[in-house]
């Protein structure tokens, strides 16, 4: 029989990571002038000018992935997924403010 | 094994033309893929999509495919001719093996790590967009590649922490070349306090190369909607409904929290949608979220002869309009 294995323990990487250009093109299996492309389009965020300089958030990771992966399957191009990733974030709001608006004026099964 | 019907997938006739299948998959693609869809089965559909465009797309293996005529029905038990594949050539210029995996009915016909090292529909297309992201090596060649899972949670685990066990399908070469998913149960320690759409590392849990040390593993979590709890970021929503009485003349009320039952005065004069917040009662973190208590009002039905009486002696002793601004239609 197989024995309970004991539980990993992680760490949540948005709460400490910060990446070099180097690190997160690494992370994402990609070249790293993909992720200078994604910058230059406003996908990511940076402060620093030099891309020696940039520091990028955990955050940024899921978002580079998600870009790559939108690209890749649905071949649209950077504005594109820059477009894509905008408006797929406003949705998202929507849907809460939704969801809230709802629970709140509409529902009538409280007992 | 389940035999696959990919042109009842992609929706298009068995003579639709290269040109149809394309704008079926790329309309399905968009409506399907997982970062986009809120569908259910969303990775589902878009997996068996992508199978399914990889073999409609390529003339050679359309041509295998329709030679098996129309075949069992969908679902039914499906074993390839004995004759199978002979005349038609699948070999492709491999690019290393991509994260996707294929039915079973899929590499019975088109073979494994072979099918999937050709450039699928997940594949970049270097003939269109700007420039192709492309897979790259690692850069320590030794250390094994980092995999990449999504789990969807209880928001219990990060209000309370514990641990949750997840199936994950990894995908492994075997020793005959084949590309297999191979499952891998994982006990993972929940932070507590993490958020929808971060992410937990597990160091040295990717995949291992045999001599270098092994990749990580990165889980992004997600939240099953709670039946209270309505998490916005850090904060949770929690409607409470409160009789009229309550809201007209507050009160203190029993009221869930994360945390436990909690005390809620409600201010004398409270409307329907008023929040009342409670500090740092949300998911947990330094500093921790809120916990807003929104307020419905809920009317006793008249379903009595009391209760009728009530009402109307409330209508006598309160003037009350409600609807004093539409004017002449009051």
């Amino acid at each position: 029989m197989r024995s309970v294995q004991d539980a990993l323990t992680g760490e949540i990487f948005e709460e400490y990571a910060v990446l070099s250009v180097d690190e997160l093109s690494r992370l994402c299996a990609v070249d790293r002038a993909y992720i200078v492309d994604l910058v230059e389009e406003g996908v990511l965020s940076v402060t620093a000018v030099e891309a020696e300089q940039w520091r990028f958030a955990g955050a940024a990771l899921r978002r580079a992935r998600t870009a790559l992966r939108l690209q890749r399957d649905l071949e649209i191009n950077l504005p594109g997924v820059a477009l894509a990733l905008e408006l797929m974030e406003e949705l998202d709001a929507l849907r809460r403010e939704l969801s809230g608006l709802k629970a709140g004026v509409f529902r009538e099964d409280f007992r | 094994m389940e035999f696959k019907d990919y042109y009842k997938v992609m929706g298009v006739a068995r003579d639709a033309t290269e040109a149809q299948i394309k704008q079926a998959y790329r309309k399905l693609a968009r409506k399907y893929h997982p970062d986009v869809s809120k569908e259910k089965d969303a990775e589902a559909r878009f997996k068996e999509l992508g199978e399914a465009y990889e073999v409609l797309k390529s003339p050679e293996k359309r041509a295998a495919y329709d030679q098996l005529g129309r075949g069992p029905r969908p679902g039914e038990n499906f074993r390839p001719p004995p004759d199978w594949g002979s005349g038609f050539e699948f070999s492709g210029a491999g690019d290393g093996v991509s994260d996707r995996d294929y039915s079973e009915f899929f590499e019975s016909l088109f073979g494994g790590a072979a099918g999937a090292a050709r450039r699928g529909p997940r594949g970049f297309d270097p003939g269109r967009g700007e420039r192709a992201p492309g897979d790259r090596a690692h850069g320590d060649p030794g250390r094994g590649p980092d995999h990449h899972a999504k789990v969807i949670l209880d928001l219990e685990a990060t209000l309370q922490g514990g641990s949750r066990s997840f199936t994950l399908r990894v995908p492994e070469i075997d020793a005959e070349g084949h590309l297999i998913a191979k499952e891998r149960v994982l006990n993972v320690q929940i932070p507590k306090g993490i958020l929808p759409g971060q992410t937990i590392r597990l160091a040295g849990q990717g995949a291992s190369t045999g001599s270098g040390a092994a990749g990580d593993l990165y889980i992004e979590v997600d939240f099953q909607p709670h039946p209270l709890y309505r998490p916005d970021g850090r904060d949770l929503y929690l409607d409470l409904p409160v009789t009229p009485w309550e809201a007209a003349l507050g009160g203190g009320i029993k009221v869930p929290t994360p945390a436990g039952v909690v005390d809620l005065k409600i201010p004398a004069g409270s409307r329907a949608g008023t929040k009342l917040r409670l500090r740092g009662r949300g998911i947990p973190s330094s500093p921790p979220g809120e916990l807003y208590v929104v307020l419905q009002i809920a009317l006793p039905p008249a379903s009595d002869e009391k209760a009728k009486a009530a009402y109307r002696a409330l209508a006598d002793a309160v003037p009350f309009n409600p609807r004093a601004h539409l004017g002449e239609a009051s």
